[in-house]
């Protein structure tokens, strides 16, 4: 069952969603945590759950998936931890403020099923730091798989409205299948 | 005695990443064969002068302070139905193919640098833009290409191969970053390419290492660097995207002092010069 804004109402799902959140703010000692999900056809992430700043505000939040650090770990898929945003000009600083919160460092690990990012799992502001930075972007690295395959299962139960991770052709599918089209009408061109 | 080494085997913790966590550098010491190469011999003097470095990335914010002019950008781009490279003006989509640029420069400063933007179109595949950016990359002969992304796509890895393999008799090396939890990625995991993991000890930021347990060969620093990022600013991250422009850039200095050297002659300098590689003083194997 999802609600109009795209989010799970069922309390299993809701309960698990903001699971994920609550130990992942927990595990940092963070400010903030969140998971976005991509929904493919609009290129957006979304914002399905949140723990600390933000809570009321966020959910069902969207922005542009080819941008910004979340946008980077969700095409690339490698984890990544930021530091000193207070000397960057740029960090989606706009994007940042109209969430209401502008942070320090970000810690970010991708949401994978199979060969597919279907989502990202972030970290704002994890201290005091009990390791080290790269140890942290393991550790959000596993556990974001660990996530991955519970919030794939609510996705599977629900199939949540504006996160479309199975059916139907992904982007790399429609490029090839459109390469695909390309080529054979460059032959058919061609070939009298 | 295999027996033994059989249970000792099964023995083993299965490994959760492929950093070289709680072992000192001296625990990963390796004892080769070959001619002593020193870090002097590989680079030493040398700013990557002539040799033509490209970033596969997000694209690059040129002008930045700590980057600099850059010699050409291009971008993937839709065009008729199939995918095209450009020349483009539309700069970096996130950040992060500044960065990158930023620490070869910072590595290698006179090297050139080229940007191709395969990040950032909308409802375009990562895996169908990294795969068309590296191929125009590899028919324009760059000395070395820096590739801080893989894809998971499994259907890629037949032409990530193919394409790694022809960068590889080229003489264009490719600089690949690993997944650092064992992910099913490429092309790093192929021999061809020179894959990078981090190692985080900051006391040695020049310093390499080769990994006696491969899959990830080399290990450069990944935490807390500085970096360049957009509109001038900088920030401090974390990542193997971040090491493994370091290597490109030691390749880059490598390539401009011995301008002849293969892509496996160069792959066996690295490895030769890495910190815990001791040529011919023996020591366990």
């Amino acid at each position: 069952m999802a609600a109009p804004g795209g989010l799970a109402v069922d309390s299993l799902s809701r309960e698990l969603l903001q699971s994920v959140v609550d130990v992942a703010r927990a595990i940092f000692g963070a400010q903030a945590s969140s998971v976005f999900l991509l929904d493919v056809e609009a290129y957006e992430l979304v914002f399905h759950a949140v723990s600390g700043q933000g809570q009321r505000t966020l959910l069902g939040q969207r922005f542009p998936a080819g941008s910004g650090i979340a946008g980077w770990v969700v095409a690339t898929g490698e984890p990544m931890l930021v530091d000193d945003l207070t000397h960057s000009a740029a960090f989606d600083r706009a994007l940042a403020e109209s969430t209401g919160y502008v942070p320090q460092s970000l810690l970010a690990a991708p949401l994978i099923q199979g060969d597919r990012v279907f989502g990202v799992l972030e970290v704002l502001d994890p201290s005091p730091r009990s390791r080290s930075n790269l140890e942290s972007v393991d550790l959000l690295a596993l556990f974001a798989r660990q996530a991955a395959a519970a919030l794939r299962i609510v996705i599977e139960r629900h199939q949540l409205d504006g996160v479309r991770t199975s059916g139907g052709l992904d982007p790399d599918d429609r490029a090839s299948a459109r390469q695909l089209m390309y080529s054979l009408q460059r032959l058919l061109d061609t070939s009298v | 005695m295999d027996l033994v080494m059989d249970d000792v085997r099964a023995a083993e913790r299965p490994r959760l990443t492929w950093r070289l966590y709680g072992r000192s550098w001296d625990e990963v010491a390796l004892a080769a064969d070959g001619e002593p190469v020193t870090a002097d011999w590989a680079w030493g003097g040398a700013t990557g002068s002539k040799v033509r470095v490209c970033v596969v990335d997000s694209g690059v914010e040129a002008g930045h302070p700590l980057l600099g002019q850059i010699a050409g950008a291009y971008g993937v781009v839709s065009r008729d139905g199939g995918l095209s490279v450009e020349e483009t003006d539309a700069g970096d989509a996130c950040g992060h193919g500044t960065a990158c640029a930023g620490i070869i420069r910072r590595t290698a400063p006179d090297c050139e640098i080229y940007s191709v933007r395969v990040l950032g179109e909308r409802a375009t595949g990562t895996g169908a833009m990294m795969l068309a950016g590296l191929r125009w990359a590899i028919a324009q002969n760059f000395d070395v290409i820096n590739l801080s992304l893989s894809t998971t796509r499994v259907r890629f890895t037949d032409e990530l191969r193919a394409l790694a393999d022809e960068a590889y008799f080229r003489r264009t090396v490719i600089v690949a970053s690993a997944h650092n939890t064992p992910v099913e990625s490429y092309p790093w995991r192929f021999s061809s390419v020179v894959s990078v993991g981090s190692h985080h000890d900051e006391e040695q930021p020049e310093s390499f290492l080769y990994n006696p347990d491969p899959p990830v060969e080399f290990f450069a620093l990944g935490q807390n660097v500085l970096l360049p990022w957009l509109n001038g600013g900088t920030i401090r991250a974390s990542g193997n995207s971040f090491a493994t422009p370091y290597m490109a850039g030691v390749c880059a200095r490598i390539l401009s002092k011995h301008p002849r050297m293969t892509t496996f002659q160069l792959k066996n300098a690295l490895y030769l010069s890495a910190a815990n590689v001791n040529v011919g003083i023996g020591g366990p194997s």
